[in-house]
């Protein structure tokens, strides 16, 4: 009896000894992103300047003359969130107000599991509607568009973050207690007024933490811009033509064999480190926005 | 009589945008639903051809578009699967459980607990082909795993890990402080609970998490062409099951955890960036098999958390 007790005694210590190494394990792999990321970024910038990097406005690393002037991969990142953002932020405003305010229980019951699916359904799929369905249709109304642009994937990017811009909207809009919506509805406000004078800036915070999750998203994507808008980094503002974004350069590199600290191969890990950062920011704001909601209410 | 008119003709025009912009908004919504269904009805129309074709079930890739079939694809995720669930519930269950049982949020190990919790919320938005460029540098590059499945699990585990322990969570916050009591008051030490109580009152919500986490791991294509995954595989891994005792070849298993892979996504990538049309039919046959496994786990999800909502009520 006696004997059993110390045993639980012991097991007890050793189970919280293995639940706090699972959890302390979890920092590592942030560890280890950083540690892999900036080891082979410092043996990039040993060959490449970081001048050059930051500077130069050219991209050629697979050319005979190489340039690694970031910015056309960057540029061509943010065309395509910039787009996507564009097509989502009215549709999931528009969508969110909707659910939230207007939409009957059954509405919205069939509604929420479609918009989250959009978020399950392979990027690769997205990628193929893209290329061969979303494109050869905008190229009909659109003129001059290359069978490979940053319109296309901006576009289906759009609806794909949707589960962040609208979705994400929906929740933050329904968490405003009823008892403010009752408040203006007493003062005479009708449903649409309460929804956008009230609701709306109640729930900024979370709305607009929604929406940089949704864009650090559409930034991250791989495979629709893979696929769909070209391997050709170009510093260019137009929507038409074929351009390379971050991404999209790591894949194609990937795509071929990897002789272990070639350029190419040290080339991809500062692009990398590059979207890190980014992605980073976006997401702290993103984190520091929604504290801000747990503290309002 | 006169000033009520007035009153009226200003309380139609309040009402008006209460009737149009719900019009706007079922329009804004049914654009989405359309959007989702062409894409649907797109990638299954292109890929009918194949679709109806056993052999495209039972066929490796080849040169040849009439004859290629997606089974080293099937078989590769289906093993790239089990490790990556494997490897995340090993991490995710028992993070997710330190951190709503144990967390103490005090001295030193709060200090911890707070950049673990704060950690797994970044790693949960960061984009999945840095998994892959991490996935290179350390379990290819640095501990010589090669290009391998076992490679392969480990990084979608990382992927899914954030979603698992969040998910985890969540199911243990929902069970209410006095079972806890009650347990601790007849004598169970903390671990007894957690087994006894904690765990079988929110497995429905971690395998909710689970499902979701793997039908987002499943389609996942751009970690695994940063580790290398090749897209012609014209043989399977060794079947590693033995007809006597123990029924598993341990070396024959190791091969399997060391052989090359590739898993449907990348197939369906390496047959979009064909030139030839032909390839184009395989893509979208290969897709909307992705498509209804993704459709499916997702649907078995949105169930058994139904279901759980209703068995668990406190």
């Amino acid at each position: 009896m006696f004997g059993s007790l110390v045993y639980k005694r012991i097991l007890d210590k050793f189970m919280l000894a293995v639940f706090f190494t699972a959890g302390f394990f979890t920092i590592f792999i942030t560890i280890g992103i950083v540690y892999v990321l900036l080891t082979d970024t410092l043996e990039f910038f040993k060959e490449v300047s970081i001048k050059e990097f930051l500077t130069e406005k050219e991209w050629t690393p697979v050319f005979a003359t190489k340039k690694f002037g970031i910015w056309p991969l960057i540029a061509g990142t943010f065309l395509i969130a910039v787009i996507a953002m564009i097509v989502s932020v009215p549709l999931g405003l528009l969508i969110a107000i909707y659910l939230s305010e207007y939409a009957s229980v059954t509405v919205k019951e069939i509604a929420k599991p479609i918009i989250e699916f959009l978020e399950a359904v392979p990027t690769v799929v997205y990628g193929y509607f893209t290329l061969l369905f979303v494109t050869p249709l905008l190229q009909k109304i659109v003129p001059n568009l290359e069978g490979f642009n940053s319109l296309a994937p901006g576009i289906v990017l759009g609806f794909m973050i949707l589960p962040y811009t609208a979705s994400m909207a929906e929740d933050a809009m329904k968490g405003v207690p009823q008892r403010i919506r009752e408040a203006s509805y007493a003062l005479g406000a009708t449903k649409l007024w309460t929804a956008i004078r009230i609701i709306l800036p109640a729930s900024i915070s979370g709305i607009v933490a929604g929406f940089i999750l949704g864009a650090s998203r559409a930034i991250g994507e791989t495979m629709v811009v893979a696929i769909a808008a070209g391997m050709y980094p170009n510093l260019t503002l137009d929507p038409r033509e074929p351009i390379q974004t971050m991404t999209g350069y790591i894949v194609q590199v990937a795509l071929g064999d990897l002789p272990f600290g070639s350029i190419e191969y040290l080339s991809i890990f500062a692009v990398g480190f590059t979207l890190f950062i980014i992605a980073f920011f976006f997401n702290s704001i993103a984190l520091w926005l929604k504290s801000k909601i747990r503290e309002m209410y | 009589m006169k000033s009520l008119e007035k009153f009226d003709k200003k309380k139609l025009k309040k009402i008006k945008p209460d009737i149009i912009f719900p019009i706007f908004g079922f329009f804004a919504l049914f654009l989405v639903v359309s959007f989702m269904f062409t894409l649907i009805l797109d990638v299954f129309l292109d890929g009918l051809e194949k679709l109806k074709d056993p052999d495209f079930y039972t066929s490796f890739p080849s040169r040849f578009p009439e004859k290629a079939g997606i089974l080293s694809g099937w078989v590769g995720t289906l093993l790239v699967m089990g490790g990556a669930i494997f490897w995340s519930l090993l991490i995710g269950i028992p993070a997710g459980i330190y951190l709503e049982e144990y967390a103490q949020k005090r001295g030193l190990i709060g200090k911890i607990e707070n950049i673990i919790e704060l950690n797994i919320n970044n790693l949960a938005a960061v984009p999945a082909i840095i998994y892959g460029l991490l996935a290179l540098g350390i379990f290819v590059y640095r501990f010589k795993l090669g290009e391998s499945i076992l490679t392969a699990g480990l990084t979608l585990s990382i992927l899914m890990l954030p979603v698992i322990v969040v998910n985890t969570r969540e199911a243990i916050r929902r069970i209410p402080r006095d079972i806890r009591e009650a347990a601790y008051a007849v004598g169970a030490t903390k671990w007894d609970t957690i087994r006894d109580h904690i765990f079988p009152y929110s497995l429905g919500g971690i395998l909710t998490g689970l499902i979701i986490a793997a039908s987002r791991a499943i389609g996942e294509t751009a970690p695994l062409i940063t580790i290398g995954a090749l897209t012609f595989i014209a043989f399977l891994p060794p079947n590693p099951i033995t007809p006597d005792f123990p029924y598993l070849s341990l070396t024959k298993f190791w091969e399997v955890l060391m052989s090359p892979f590739t898993v449907l996504p990348i197939q369906i990538f390496n047959w979009v960036s064909r030139p030839q049309a032909d390839f184009q039919i395989n893509a979208a046959a290969a897709g909307f098999v992705l498509l209804v496994l993704t459709f499916f786990m997702n649907a078995l999800a949105y169930y058994i958390r139904q279901k759980v909502r209703r068995k668990y009520i406190w």
